[in-house]
């Protein structure tokens, strides 16, 4: 229970096996990992803590919510820090200008499909959500957005396609639609550390969204969820469950 | 009497098949013998369906032909209405330089003995005698780079597959050829099979690879077809198989067939898709090339990269690198579409100004109005106005100019054309296909539609909102798909600044 409290710390990402040590540089600090850990654990190793969504050190890393982006001197672009591994003499910032327009920019996407009920929200205050709309700095959506997944009726009052209602017919999991933010940690936790391939992603682009992945090993709660939707992955850290009964990590208060 | 009609599928769309029909039919009550031969296209989709008469004087070309016309092809070929004339001596055809194309639509495209007879075979046999490095220096030093959008060199991606340890190797050949205005790949396919094939077996020899995969969306029924029956010859001829031509290693080819998603010409999707799973894009590292098709060295390459390889070895590296312009050697097969007067395939050396290729071959818009933008590289490149019609076909060129060459498609706007309307398709396109990994595509292409909505509703508040937003898709978007798509957007909103100053009222 005490893990729901006092969470690890978490890496974003596993601790690489190699034996071999690689030097980096990260925002002016020398780091020396194993070769094959992401510049997003060197970072946290350091205690510089990335911006991250999708990230987590208990799953592969998946580079989906764009928020752990970097600067590489000499490389182009802006790399995401849980997708690319650490090399030698590299020189990395993980805070500049554009960083910090391009995180706000993604956190402004994420709250536009997002209900604004952090008040009465039960996971007000242990969000990471949250925590990252707050770390990045984001004030104001600017968007008026039309297409959400939350209302439950579009703005000329019609009933909103998109929106499915909160599911609480499981005893372990709650699956929230409107509040999900299609981070795949769920999915990934099912199928890299369960090994159950319980959950998958089922449609494209904005429609995507969590639900099951094999259906007939799942098909037994049919009768306890007549509403079909039964296993629901929780909104917030999916992935704590299974690591807590499996890590004998030491914790940082 | 030797009869040419296309069974390309552009030339089928436009009455090839009731053509050839309509000849047989004739040639059968007239009792004449008539050799029909379904070639590909020689690239004049607006002569289609071209049929070539093979005469003393050489190929004899009519078009564009309907059936009322084919008696007419049995009397006094001078006075045919559609003739045209030696259809190698027709100015869209003497202008060009096919290295690639050469045997497209000049061939029975599956006769490898026409395909021997010119020139075909000639390069596998000189690599097939080469140790796999020197087969990488020979495509390295030929400068030729990937056609299918990114322009990477293809000597670098082979010596990466060639230089990594594994118990197998892949090649995979993009024939997903889904952006909008492009038809090189199917015409390849449909009117020159064995190239391909060809250079897919080099490839094979120089990276260790014993196994290929085309990869063919399924709205190319013909180009399947085609494909698949050449691979059934080549082994039956000992190309593919056991052994290349009987000295070589092993290496055979599969036809796959996608299911329509534009995002899974996306590598890493598409191989995603071969294995059998969701096209979603995978992040890099690892690349394809050292963990890619079921985890094993894999070189993802477009249909064009690969066909041109073979005349590559024919004629050597040097004679095709002196070809071009700049870092872009070679020659490229321009498609040219959208509001042309000429339309259809022109493959020439790099280097061509925009200006040459819109106003001078493809002949302006066929409307007869000024032309207003040109599209470059399908639906992720800017839209170009006349003030850019200076810039060389090149990759750094189109670069410099926020723009993209990608798979070397041009789509043409006259001046009625609406930029808002243009930006909007970009986003909404964008949403579309988006296979929803990444936030800034999955939910930004939604918002940029929004957004591009309340421009046209004359809130010019939106415009710096619509910007910032291409900020974060360009710089944060996981893949070329949401990281692109703002080069419409931008490239129209900076070039045609007048399409988006909506005034309210006008709106409503
Ligand atoms: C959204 C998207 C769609 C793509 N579609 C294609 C395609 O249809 N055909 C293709 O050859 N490359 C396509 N590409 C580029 C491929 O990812 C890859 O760069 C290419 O196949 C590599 O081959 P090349 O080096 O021979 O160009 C696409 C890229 C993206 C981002
Ligand atoms: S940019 Fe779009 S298509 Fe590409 S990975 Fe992200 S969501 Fe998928
Ligand atoms: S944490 Fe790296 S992309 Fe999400």
């Amino acid at each position: 229970m005490k893990d729901f409290i006092i969470p690890d710390r978490d890496f974003g990402t596993p601790a690489a096996k190699s034996k071999q040590m690689v030097t980096l540089s990260i925002d002016g600090f020398d780091v020396t990992v194993p070769e094959g850990t992401s510049i997003m654990r060197a970072a946290a190793e350091a205690g510089i803590q990335v911006p991250k969504l999708c990230a987590t050190d208990s799953v592969d890393a998946f580079g989906s919510c764009r928020l752990c982006l970097v600067e590489i001197e000499g490389r182009n672009g802006t790399p995401a820090s849980c997708t690319t591994p650490v090399a030698p003499g590299l020189k990395v910032h993980t805070q500049t200008g554009k960083l910090k327009q391009l995180r706000r920019g993604v956190m402004e996407l994420y709250i536009s499909d997002h209900p604004l009920d952090c008040l009465t929200c039960s996971a007000n205050g242990d969000c990471e959500l949250q925590d990252m709309a707050g770390a990045v700095g984001l004030r104001d959506v600017r968007y008026e957005a039309v297409d959400t997944h939350f209302r439950a009726r579009n703005t000329s009052g019609e009933a909103n396609p998109l929106y499915i209602p909160r599911d609480d017919s499981n005893p372990y999991f709650s699956y929230d639609p409107q509040k999900c933010i299609v981070c795949s940690r769920c999915v990934r936790a099912c199928e890299e550390v369960q090994g159950t391939f319980a959950l998958t992603i089922e449609g494209r682009g904005f429609d995507s969204r969590v639900s099951f992945g094999a259906k007939p090993t799942m098909r037994w709660r049919r009768t306890a969820s007549p509403a079909g939707l039964a296993f629901r992955p929780a909104r917030r850290r999916p992935c704590r469950k299974s690591r807590s009964s499996r890590s004998a990590r030491p914790r940082t208060p | 009497m030797k009869i040419y009609i296309p069974l390309d599928s552009a030339a089928v769309a436009l009455g090839a098949d009731a053509l050839a029909a309509a000849v047989a039919a004739e040639a059968r009550r007239l009792d004449r013998e008539v050799e029909i031969i379904r070639n590909g296209s020689r690239g004049m989709v607006w002569l289609e369906p071209l049929v070539e008469v093979v005469t003393p004087q050489g190929r004899i070309g009519f078009g564009p032909m309907t059936p009322a016309d084919v008696p007419g092809l049995f009397a006094d070929l001078a006075v045919h209405p559609k003739a045209l004339g030696p259809v190698e001596e027709l100015p869209w055809m003497k202008g060009q330089t096919r290295l690639t194309f050469a045997r497209v639509g000049i061939i029975d495209p599956l006769s490898l003995a026409d395909y021997e007879a010119e020139g075909g075979l000639s390069g596998l046999r000189k690599a097939v005698a080469m140790d796999p490095a020197a087969i990488v220096a020979e495509v390295t030093a030929s400068g030729l780079r990937g056609r299918g959008g990114a322009g990477f060199p293809t000597g670098i991606k082979w010596k990466t597959v060639s230089e990594a340890v594994a118990d197998r190797k892949y090649i995979v050949c993009n024939a997903d050829e889904g952006d909008s205005a492009t038809f090189a790949d199917r015409m390849l396919m449909e009117g020159d099979p064995f190239t391909l094939i060809e250079g897919m077996i080099i490839a094979g020899l120089a990276t260790g690879a014993t196994k290929g995969f085309v990869y063919i969306r399924s709205e190319y029924p013909v180009a399947i077809r085609v494909m698949e029956e050449a691979c059934r010859l080549a082994r039956a001829a000992g190309l593919l198989g056991g052994s290349v031509l009987g000295s070589g290693p092993a290496f055979d080819i599969e036809i796959r067939v996608g299911a329509g998603a534009y995002v899974c010409g996306e590598e890493t999707s598409l191989l995603n898709s071969l294995e059998g799973k969701r096209g979603v894009v995978r992040a890099k590292p690892p690349l394809p090339a050292l963990e890619g098709f079921l985890g094993r060295p894999t070189v993802v390459n477009n249909v064009i990269s690969l066909a041109s390889v073979p005349v590559i070895f024919e004629k050597g590296a040097a004679f095709y690198k002196d070809f071009g312009l700049g870092r872009s050697r070679g020659t490229i097969p321009l498609q040219i579409a959208g509001n042309v007067r000429f339309g259809g395939l022109y493959e020439v050396a790099f280097g061509l100004t925009l200006g040459d290729i819109v106003d001078g071959i493809a002949g302006g818009c066929a409307t007869g109005r000024p032309v207003k933008a040109v599209q470059v590289g399908g639906p992720l490149g800017a839209y170009h106005p006349r003030s850019e019609f200076d810039t060389p076909f090149g990759y750094e060129e189109f670069a410099g100019k926020d723009g993209l060459i990608g798979h070397a498609g041009l789509t043409v706007f006259d001046d009625s054309a609406d930029m808002l309307k243009q930006a909007r398709f970009a986003m909404e396109f964008c949403a579309i296909e988006s296979c929803g990994k990444c936030t800034p595509c999955r939910i930004g292409a939604v918002r940029g539609v929004e957004t591009v909505d309340r421009i046209a509703k004359g809130d010019a508040a939106a415009i710096p909102l619509l910007t910032d937003l291409c900020v974060t898709m360009k710089s944060g978007s996981l893949c070329a798909l949401g990281g692109f798509t703002p080069y419409p957007v931008m490239s129209a909103l900076t070039h045609f600044p007048d399409d988006f100053a909506r005034s309210k009222e006008a709106a409503e």
